[in-house]
């Protein structure tokens, strides 16, 4: 582990950052750094010493050579949204938040590829390609606001990706800059490159391997044609009954989500959908491609819901209210701001024949805690989010939702399942990393790791435990949260 | 189960609150911090630095509110830079009702010395003293109206001679549009025409009312044409923004009152307050809350209920069809005080579809404040001129002949920056090309 700035060596280190990316481009007030402490995992802060915006990949390798020589640890950071805590900069040293790097730099519409800069607003594609019928598929819930860089790191997924892939699908190749400075390219604008798939490992590695400054991803062509259900539900049992069904049945719908009566509050009260309040459940069901047979597949998926003893199958009818409800259930998490002042998602994965047994043991543990769970998440695939609500002045309360967390990933775990979907490690589930693998499964990963960032100066003790973590976790240097 | 925490990694103490800015402190806890809005600011969309983002900017107020950090000249300068637009609160999935945690907080930085704002005095002259004031307002501007007629003005422009002008009167001459004839004035009542289907007072408003008559012309006639009767209040007043944004509580409460009398006389109610621009709108829907607590605060209230936007009243009223085409390719700006102050976005739209050959075309971030922002471009004149520059940018990009967007204040701002780069662009309010085509004029 490098060692974090002191007091004497971060003035130092501004002004090496100020040098190489100009004075408006470098934070270093004590005032300006505090919103950097943490990012959409609010459960632990500390602050860097130096927040950079660079702007070009020239930049980025004059900053970590300059992290090299001064010894200090350096963390990625795109738009903050991780749940994860993947941005917090453990020991402190240099933040580079990737927000000014912002360009497209090429859309090819004949061999459907875009080059980005990574601080390009996943969403920002989609809309600028949306004139040529074209997509980015990853849909992250939080797509409005995430950037492509941090969907790289985490390998984001969304309610699409259960037909259309995860965002590893989606990305043809990473230029990515190592601590030591040096850039390599993997992959490109082909598909199938020879050689090792160093792209597929880069992606999800949550920004542990260097820092990714552009890269190459796949179009996708819009569906000529939606058809989008809502099935309202007395219990949650009978919607995931229903879902085990739709694909047992051979249907590959393009989102299969579940919202449970609690959050449907929260939604109701911020986007005024009409949702019924007082169901026990709701599934939104879509399935797109050619227009032809989408119709047939629609109508099993209501004889489905029915014998699943659905009160009612609602059809969004035209695109505004498709998305509306989208909007609905993109926003959920943010909506449950509504229901109490803090919230923690989990996102663990069971094999979809599990999720009632899931849900019922998320209620038990609710009960236990004393914490109200709300649910929201990707049915389709399995992925569930509980959402646990406090208050995050009340300690008593945060024990209980970290006890209560850790009970409910840990049924995951024995159910076949694991503790991310697609939210990843970070700092957030990094104590269950050596549950779900063997110690050699680690070391391999920890040699992976090595072959990129030997010194692990780039997002140190993110994924991977450090022997003696939990000591070193909590060393002074950590301040305390608001 | 095992692995339950024994203790978490940190302390969450509610440290003591050095500053109390009157701030109901529940309010700041309904951020999550989840960043869904940063990306919809646009400050945060041209810097992308969290400080100057909304999430960031809670996260600052709540922080100083802690004592954690102090309220010093960068913090004060990212709060600054705020543009109110409250795009962020739209965006908000969780609520959080951003307007009501700045405002206070502001006018709390003003109580406690911090200065507000690099204004001049000419321009807190002409700001506070002139503008809000509709007579003094029309005889400042008429030297200019008859110079822009003559053309003198362009004359002295080419010679040069504006640069002889203190820069920030230089400013605002800039920023000033082209002059139409003012309509003089209105009778204090107009007739409906045909059966009476509504009684309606309208709210003409200061700076608007000498800048863009013709604006409260066809507002008065358009109201006329769908069976309004139409009354002009002649002791109506300012409405308070000017003062109130730059946390000048007290002469905006003035204004309030002196509106809420003259519009709310014993005995003769109306069915509606009409407004045409959407930050007048958004702050007379608002004096409610201004007098939040105090005994004048039920008839602030009252007012404030029946305050409708030009455009919303008429689609709730069901307008009458517009007969006359304007072959025109045209776009919408949403100015932020009516799609996020009032959540106002598809009447406007609505009534400029219903115009016969009139061809709606999609405006790219049409919800991005353009930088005018009340006196923002006179404050943070650099990022309103980045703000500008970039809904030029857009505005171009749809090829479009005529603008449409229902505020004075950015009908100015979008002129300066669109003016020398599309002479040919027409730059109106919906209401302008509605009355247009009702009478058959052009537009
Ligand atoms: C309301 C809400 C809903 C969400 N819904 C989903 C969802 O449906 N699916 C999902 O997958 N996630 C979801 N997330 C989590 C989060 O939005 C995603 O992980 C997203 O990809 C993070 O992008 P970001 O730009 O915010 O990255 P950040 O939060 O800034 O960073 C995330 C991680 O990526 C690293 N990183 C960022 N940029 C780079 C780079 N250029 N090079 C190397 N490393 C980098 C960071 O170090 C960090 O470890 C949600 C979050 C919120 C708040
Ligand atoms: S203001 Fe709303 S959208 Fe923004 S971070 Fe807070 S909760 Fe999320
Ligand atoms: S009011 Fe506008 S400028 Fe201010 S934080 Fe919200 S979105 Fe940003």
């Amino acid at each position: 582990m490098t060692s974090a700035a002191t007091t004497a060596t971060a003035p130092k280190l501004a002004d090496r950052m100020r040098a190489i990316v100009g004075p408006t481009n470098v934070l270093a007030s004590p005032s300006d750094l505090v919103v950097y402490e943490c990012d959409g995992f609010t459960i632990e802060k500390n602050k860097p010493d130096v927040v950079v915006f660079p702007t070009s990949t020239e930049q980025i390798v004059a900053i970590v050579k300059a992290c090299g020589e001064l010894g200090v640890p350096f963390v990625p950071r795109g738009a903050g949204t991780s749940l994860a805590g993947g941005c917090l900069p453990i020991g402190g040293g240099v933040m580079i938040a990737l927000t000014r790097m912002k360009r497209i730099l090429e859309v090819n519409y004949r061999d459907r590829y875009a080059i980005i800069e990574p601080g390009v607003v996943n969403l920002w594609l989609t809309n600028h390609i949306k004139p040529n019928g074209y997509h980015f598929a990853p849909d992250p819930s939080s797509q409005g606001a995430c950037t492509i860089g941090g969907n790289v790191a985490t390998n984001s997924g969304g309610p699409h990706t259960l037909k259309y892939g995860v965002t590893v699908n989606h990305v043809l190749g990473v230029e990515l800059v190592l601590p030591d400075g040096r850039v390599v390219q993997t992959g490109g604008p082909h598909e199938d490159n020879p050689g090792y798939d160093l792209t597929g490992v880069i992606v999800g590695s949550e920004g542990t391997f260097g820092v990714a400054t552009k890269a190459w991803v796949r179009i996708t062509r819009n569906p000529e044609a939606y058809r989008t259900l809502l099935g309202v539900f007395e219990s949650v049992d009978d919607a995931t009954n229903t879902i085990s069904e739709i694909i047992g049945a051979g249907i590959i719908p393009g989102a299969l989500e579940l919202l449970d009566s609690l959050i449907l509050q929260a939604v109701e009260a911020a986007f005024r959908f009409g949702f019924p309040l007082d169901a026990g459940a709701v599934l939104i069901m879509e399935v797109d491609g050619l227009d032809a047979g989408l119709d047939q597949d629609a109508e099993r998926i209501v004889e489905i819901a029915k014998r699943n003893n659905a009160r009612e199958v609602r059809r969004a009818n035209t695109e505004a209210e498709r998305l509306l409800l989208w909007k609905s259930r993109k926003q959920a998490f943010g909506a449950v701001g509504r229901l109490a002042p803090s919230y923690c998602t989990q996102d663990g994965v069971v094999p979809r024949t599990k999720l009632p047994e899931i849900l019922r043991f998320i209620r038990a543990v609710g009960t236990k805690y004393n914490i109200r769970i709300a649910n929201v998440f990707h049915a389709g695939d399995g992925n569930i989010h509980p959402i646990l609500l406090f208050d995050e002045r009340d300690a008593d309360q945060v024990k209980r939702v970290l006890g209560a967390s850790h009970e409910i990933l840990d049924e995951c775990i024995r159910l076949g399942g694991s503790v991310t979907g697609e939210h990843g490690i970070g700092v957030e589930k990094i104590d269950f990393m050596p549950k779900l693998f063997s110690p050699e499964d680690l070391a391999m990963m920890v040699r992976l790791r090595s072959a990129f960032n030997p010194e692990n100066r780039c997002s140190p003790q993110k994924m991977l435990p450090t022997a003696g973590a939990c000591i070193e976790q909590s060393k002074a240097g950590r301040h305390a949260a608001m | 189960m095992t692995a339950t925490v024994d203790s978490p990694r940190i302390s969450l103490p509610v440290t003591p609150a050095k500053h109390d800015a009157g701030i109901d402190y529940e309010l700041f806890l309904d951020c999550v911090h989840c960043g869904l809005c940063t990306s919809a600011c646009p400050t945060y969309l041209e810097l992308g630095d969290e400080n100057d983002g909304p999430r960031g900017r809670i996260y600052l107020m709540r922080a100083v509110t802690d004592g954690r950090i102090e309220l010093d000249d960068a913090v004060k300068g990212h709060l600054d830079l705020c543009l109110d637009c409250r795009a962020c609160e739209s965006a908000c999935p969780s609520g959080v009702q951003y307007a009501k945690l700045i405002e206070p907080f502001r006018i709390h930085m003003h109580k406690i010395g911090v200065k507000k704002e690099h204004l001049s005095w000419l321009q807190r002259m002409l700001l506070f003293n002139l503008t809000p004031y509709a007579g003094r307002m029309r005889l400042a501007l008429a030297p200019a109206r008859l110079a822009q007629w003559t053309g003198i003005d362009s004359l002295m422009t080419k010679l040069g001679m504006f640069n002889l002008l203190p820069s920030s009167l230089r400013q605002m001459h800039e920023m000033l549009p082209p002059l139409k004839a003012h309509y003089g004035s209105l009778p204090e009542v107009l007739p409906a025409e045909g059966p009476r289907r509504a009684r309606v007072a309208l709210f003409t408003g200061c700076a608007a009312d000498a800048i863009f008559p013709e604006t409260n012309y066809a507002t008065a006639k358009v109201l006329q044409k769908n069976g309004c009767e139409v009354w002009i209040p002649r002791k109506q007043g300012c409405c308070g923004a000017p003062h109130y944004h730059s946390a000048l509580e007290e002469p905006a409460k003035q204004f309030a009152q002196q509106n809420c009398d003259a519009f709310l006389p014993d005995g003769s109610p109306v069915d509606a307050i009409i407004v045409n621009a959407a930050g007048c709108g958004a702050m007379l829907k608002d004096y409610g809350h201004l007098f939040h607590g105090s005994p004048q605060e039920e008839k602030a209230a009252l007012f404030a209920k029946k305050v409708k936007d030009i455009n919303e009243f008429l689609i709730e009223l069901g307008p009458i069809q517009p007969m006359h085409p304007l072959k025109l390719k045209a776009t919408y700006h949403d100015a932020c005080h009516l799609c996020h102050g009032q959540q106002i976005r598809k009447q406007p739209r609505q009534l400029l579809e219903m115009i016969p050959e009139l061809q709606l075309t999609t405006l790219n971030e049409s919800e991005i404040c353009c930088g005018a922002a009340g006196s923002y471009n006179l404050t943070q004149p650099e990022m309103a001129e980045r703000l500008g520059e970039r809904k030029a940018k857009n505005v171009l990009d749809t090829n479009a002949e005529a603008l449409f967007v229902s505020n004075f204040g950015c009908q100015i701002q979008l002129g300066r920056y669109l003016r020398d780069k599309k002479p040919s662009l027409t730059i109106a309010h919906p209401i302008d090309a509605l009355w247009a085509s009702y009478n058959g004029e052009k537009l």
